[in-house]
């Protein structure tokens, strides 16, 4: 072995090491990836938060793109997320809410107060259909395309950034793709 | 008196987080399902709300839900692997705290090992090269004139 190979080689190791270290302080451990992203939507039937006589299912949502946002009156990041989805939706994005293991008077009068984005709000009360769409925290936002595939989910709450920088690009390009 | 108080409440307060455990639901285990099998399974899995605790020690809502989602997939008559299996295909592998062994993972499982065959590779080389060192490095005629240097009581060997 060429004598400099041995004394550069600690050195390029030690620089290996610390970009992996550097890189691991970066990334956020509570962001655990989806194994559901480019698969089907579990499917689900809920009754209506406005009408518990009337159900909803995600084919309710195909054919068009769909946000499918999970949101809770006891969820303080979700208060702070709202208004950004109230400007979503007066862009014309389509947005379908799951209120999550919540309590319907709460929920209707959440709406009432801050206003209401959703088209529609599936009502999951025992959290079972959060859990088949692996939710764990709230708020989380799940785009689906025309097919009813996840193509993308957005753990904590949205930022006017996210949705600039990926959000609208993502709907975008999705816009373009065949139903 | 005052530190006294606090130094008291402080061992009280260390204490009951100590003794703190998850609320666990009190499931039917005289039909399906058995007690042991169950509690050595939701040991295994881990809550994704606080991640460094299993199912098992979670008190967090979420936790309390998987809890009744594992029992009830037990209850049908499902075994571990596919309760496994069902928590998997929903929250990815990270629920898992033995993850799999496959190519993401290779480098998780076997990297320990292939770190320790580099260590004893280049623990053989240095052996090697130092049992090399052991002639002196000087030639025949070196050694006859440094034995001879040796040898003699005058510094230049006559």
């Amino acid at each position: 072995m060429p004598r400099f190979v041995r004394y550069l080689a600690p050195l390029v190791a030690f620089i290996a090491l610390a970009g992996l270290l550097y890189k691991g302080l970066s990334l956020d451990p509570k962001l655990v990836p989806s194994p559901l992203i480019d698969k089907p939507a579990p499917a689900f039937s809920l009754p209506l938060l406005q009408h518990p006589d009337t159900l909803i299912s995600n084919s309710d949502f195909k054919g068009e793109v769909t946000l499918f946002n999970v949101w809770a009156t006891w969820c303080v990041a979700c208060r702070q997320e709202h208004p950004l989805l109230m400007q979503l939706a007066k862009q014309g994005v389509r947005i379908y809410g799951l209120n999550y293991k919540d309590e319907r008077a709460a929920a209707k009068r959440w709406l009432q107060m801050f206003g209401d984005p959703y088209l529609a709000n599936a009502f999951d009360e025992d959290g079972r259909t959060g859990i088949n769409w692996g939710v764990y925290g709230t708020p989380e936002t799940f785009v689906v395309d025309k097919k009813g595939i996840i193509r993308h989910k957005v753990i904590g709450p949205l930022t006017s950034e996210s949705i600039k920088h990926e959000l609208l690009p993502l709907l975008k390009q999705l816009q373009e793709e065949d139903g | 008196m005052m530190p006294r108080k606090l130094l008291f409440l402080a061992i009280l307060l260390t204490t009951f987080t100590g003794a703190m455990a998850a609320g666990l639901e009190a499931f039917d285990f005289s039909g399906n399902v058995n007690e042991d099998r169950y509690k050595n399974l939701i040991a295994q899995l881990r809550c994704l709300v606080c991640q460094n605790q299993s199912l098992a020690d979670s008190d967090a809502e979420l936790a309390h839900d998987l809890r009744r989602e594992v029992w009830e997939l037990m209850d049908q008559g499902k075994s571990d692997r596919e309760v496994k299996d069902f928590l998997v295909a929903r929250y990815g592998d990270f629920v898992l705290y033995k993850p799999p062994v496959k190519p993401s993972t290779y480098i998780l499982w076997y990297g320990p090992f292939a770190l320790l065959a580099i260590g004893l590779l280049v623990l053989l080389r240095i052996l090697k090269s130092r049992s090399k060192q052991t002639d002196s490095g000087f030639s025949a005629e070196e050694q006859e004139r440094l034995k001879k240097i040796l040898d003699s009581d005058r510094p230049d060997g006559k």
